[in-house]
């Protein structure tokens, strides 16, 4: 056990790692800020989704300044509603990653799958599914997932849609995702497949199933987590683009967008703390991310460094 | 005589996280002018380090450690980049190893050479040309004035080394570093490109560092050869006391691994310095082992396999309509017979569709007419997938590139055990897993193999998983498609004795691939000569090397680089 942990700690990623601060600051960040929002019922000060703990007197508390009328002092202010910024970040930070990660699983599965399958099928199996790629790819990631946001909402019945609105957010960033991940699962599998151990695998009598699976898949693993990485990124930067545009998360499950789209129409009137609060920490979450994607690009393919 | 080029006790080094490595070590080399030294030595001996280090184009980290470069009694070490940057192309020349990939391929021929020209001679734009042509004259090319305004793309393999060696000649330089220059190229090809440097060498009176891999081109081209082992200078001297006469242990062991061209031997001596010679079972008993199971021998006298008029061709684009589609035919109307125990050899150069057959034959690309026998079945009549696997199992290969032929995340147990689970021919996982121990111990493994991943073996420990993995199905004809050719030649010599042994305790049937006619003869009972696609000759191979028929057989044995001791 321990053997095989030094192994892992002398590994040549880990040893990458340790090279770049960049790499540790934002494995720091990131980490922190998932623990947060996976521990938010614990650490929150506050549940702002119960009503009943809400005091409308606390609105607009500026941070870290007692409420003029309650006295109560909040480290981040409250909003209009008088709920915590602090809890109401941390609970929307949770549903940012939920949905974040959810997606992107989403995505990586379907886009693998059928990136594996083209490139193992080749000819007109190939041709068909690249070519849907291409065309998803000419339409902008955000325009794809309101109109899939919008279709699935009419098919959903009235009085669900605010229980079915994540996961219809997830499936269609989901959706509107996975043709990076067929790309790149295709050119990497393209390249496996060519290799001769492929043969060999027929050759003994393996089905093509279980050679995509057992022999393809865990050779072409390095460039999907990359893209994996940074696609969390840009998910929970579509999530909360579409929850500003008010077609993601429900106000009653406020994710960073929904709090970013409530805090702008206070930020002219000097309420700033509403909007700079969670915008900051959308920024931290996405930039510490995909520098860690970036990292990870970096130190898997030795050819781009000098 | 002043040397021309003086190597000093040179070290070079790779600092790497680990500490130092160290490439080259104390190696001193001179070269004489009008002389044609050869380095030979095996991968990772450091020879091409030693000709990047002379030209000043060590690759980031490494550097130059110790030791000093005399070029005409000046010293060239140590030098700025640009004074190196007038050295080279100057005074010396490079010719590397692929000629695909040492030219642009966005500029005509005329515009590389001019620019080269200009750059070190200082001459007008219609001089340069002239010069140009007047180069690649010198280097064999025909209506040079013409092909002077073609693209690279334009000129074949040969051709294009001939150009990188008219590019390395513009300036006239003192000498020329020849980096593997015939490795990429085919035999015939190689025999021109050697005996060009050979003359310009004479005619010029440059000297030529000419370094590779390969003996039989040491003993064909060079005066003088230093041999080198893990950076080492083993010993160097005239080509012929070498090769002859040769003192150290590792050029003996060296020496005695390459396979001779004009005769056969049974096995090659005991080669090994470092690499574990292949460690027979010892009291190996086929009719009790797992190995000798469920064997179905019945000896006929017919043959093993019979293949009969294939052809394949492959479709060179994807139109949907029939008409608008083009094929490339990669083999014509094959036929030949491999007898139980035998070894048929199929030789050709690149491009002549000896692996398309083996592929034919193992069924990855079905042939588009013709039929194959296999044990008296025909395949092409077999209907259902059960019969077709249990025929394939017969048939298994080993491949020519022992890096890509493993799954690098398998352990070595797991990628032997799998055609057994697959096949489901061990009862039990106890079983299961003592064959593949019995296996790692026949192809010289050792059990401790099983436990590791293919990256912690070198190319010839691969290639001996390969083989296990093969022979796991219990197959009764091994196709081995160039296995040897990414070897080192001491490796190469373990793996060909593998072969022999394992053919003779299991009683396999070889169809063996090779472009390298020495290992031909060697390693065959009988030969077929392909050439583009068509089995030009059928031969027992003795015969075949003292008495060829086809001019095209011919113009190959002639054409090799001949090697005797």
């Amino acid at each position: 056990m321990i053997g095989h942990l030094h192994r892992i700690w002398d590994s040549d990623l880990c040893w990458s790692f340790r090279q770049s601060p960049v790499a540790m600051v934002s494995a720091c960040i990131s980490t922190v800020l998932i623990v947060c929002a996976i521990l938010a019922p614990l650490i929150a000060p506050y549940n702002p989704f119960d009503p009943s703990t809400l005091n409308l007197m606390n609105g607009f508390s500026r941070p870290m300044e007692p409420n003029p009328f309650t006295g109560e002092i909040f480290l981040l202010g409250t909003d209009d509603q008088g709920r915590d910024m602090l809890s109401t970040i941390l609970y929307g930070m949770r549903i940012s990653l939920f949905v974040g990660f959810m997606a992107v699983i989403f995505a990586m599965v379907l886009g693998v799958l059928l990136g594996l399958f083209a490139a193992y099928a080749g000819g007109r199996a190939d041709a068909i599914i690249m070519r849907i790629a291409d065309v998803q790819l000419t339409f902008p990631a955000i325009l794809v997932a309101i109109l899939i946001f919008g279709i699935a909402k009419g098919f959903t019945p009235v009085h669900l849609r605010d229980q079915m609105a994540i996961w219809v957010l997830i499936l269609s960033i989901g959706l509107s995702d996975w043709v990076q991940f067929a790309r790149v699962a295709r050119g990497a599998a393209l390249v496996e497949v060519q290799k001769e151990y492929v043969e060999a695998a027929i050759l003994i009598g393996r089905k093509p199933g279980i050679i995509i699976f057992r022999h393809i898949l865990p050779n072409v693993v390095s460039p999907i987590l990359v893209i994996a990485t940074i696609s969390l990124a840009l998910a929970i930067i579509l999530e909360a683009t579409l929850s500003f545009l008010g077609v993601g998360a429900p106000p009653t499950e406020p994710s960073l967008g929904t709090l970013i789209r409530i805090g702008q129409s206070f930020f002219f009137s000097g309420e700033w703390w509403i909007l700079f609060f969670p915008a900051t920490t959308l920024l931290m979450l996405a930039l510490s991310v995909n520098l860690l994607g970036d990292w990870l690009r970096d130190a898997l393919n030795p050819k781009l460094g000098e | 005589m002043m040397a021309l080029l003086e190597i000093k006790n040179m070290m070079v080094e790779f600092p790497n996280r680990r500490g130092n490595f160290t490439a080259v070590e104390d190696t001193s080399i001179e070269v004489a002018a009008g002389e044609i030294l050869g380095i030979v030595g095996e991968s990772g001996a450091g020879k091409s380090t030693i000709g990047n280090a002379v030209m000043g184009l060590l690759q980031a980290p490494g550097r130059l450690g110790e030791g000093k470069v005399y070029l005409n009694g000046s010293r060239i070490d140590g030098l700025s980049g640009e004074q190196l940057r007038k050295l080279r192309g100057n005074r010396i020349g490079m010719i590397f190893q692929d000629p695909m990939t040492s030219l642009n391929p966005i500029e005509t021929m005329e515009m590389q050479l001019v620019e080269t020209i200009q750059e070190h001679l200082g001459l007008s734009q219609n001089e340069a040309s002239t010069r140009a042509v007047d180069l690649l004259e010198r280097v064999g090319i025909e209506n040079a004035k013409e092909r002077i305004k073609q693209y690279p793309h334009q000129f074949s393999g040969g051709m294009r080394q001939r150009v990188v060696i008219a590019l390395a000649l513009c300036a006239e330089p003192e000498l020329i570093i020849a980096d593997e220059p015939t490795t990429a190229l085919d035999v015939s090809i190689q025999a021109q490109i050697l005996d060009l440097i050979k003359e310009l060498c004479r005619e010029k009176q440059v000297g030529v560092i000419l370094i590779t891999h390969d003996m039989g081109v040491i003993a064909e081209t060079t005066d003088r050869v230093a041999v080198m082992y893990k950076g080492r200078l083993i010993e160097a001297g005239s080509t012929t006391d070498v090769i002859h006469n040769p003192r150290k242990p590792y050029s003996k062991s060296l020496i005695a691994a390459v396979p001779p061209s004009n005769r056969k031997i049974e096995r090659f001596p005991k080669v090994a310095m470092d690499d574990s010679d292949g460690g027979r079972l010892q009291n190996f008993d086929l009719s009790s082992h797992w190995l000798g199971r469920g064997k179905r021998f019945k000896d006929t006298g017919n043959a093993l396999i019979s293949v009969r008029h294939i052809s394949k061709r492959f479709p060179l684009n994807s139109a949907i309509l029939k008409r608008k589609r083009t094929y490339i035919d990669a083999i014509r109307d094959i036929s030949f017979d491999v007898m139980p125990g035998e070894t048929f050899g199929l030789v050709g150069e690149s491009g002549s569709g000896k692996s398309t057959v083996a592929r034919v034959i193992t069924g990855i690309h079905p042939a588009t007419s013709g039929s194959i026998v296999f044990a008296d079945t025909d395949l092409a009549k077999i209907k259902s997938g059960a019969e077709r696997r249990r025929i394939r199992r017969d048939v298994q290969m080993v491949f020519q590139d022992p890096y890509s032929s493993l799954n690098g995340r398998m352990r070595v147990g797991t990628i032997i055990a799998e055609p057994i689970i697959v096949n489901r021919l061990a009862g039990t996982k106890v079983e299961r897993e003592s064959v593949v121990l019995d296996l790692l111990d026949l192809v010289g493994l050792g059990r401790d193999a099983a436990r590791k991943y293919p990256h912690e073996f070198s190319g010839g420990q691969r290639q001996r998983i390969s083989i296990a993995r093969a022979l796991a199905t219990r197959p009764r004809f091994l196709i081995c498609d160039e296995p040897t050719s990414a070897l080192d030649v001491s490796i190469q010599a373990q793996i060909l004795n593998l072969l022999k042994d394992l053919q003779e305790q299991l009683n396999l049937t070889y169809l063996f691939i090779s472009h390298d006619m020495p290992v031909m003869r060697q390693m065959c009972d009988r030969i077929g000569v392909m050439r583009n696609g068509k089995l030009v000759e059928t031969s027992e191979t003795e015969a075949l090397f003292n008495d060829p028929q086809h001019d095209y057989t011919k113009s190959l044995i002639e054409l090799m680089p001949k090697f005797t001791k």
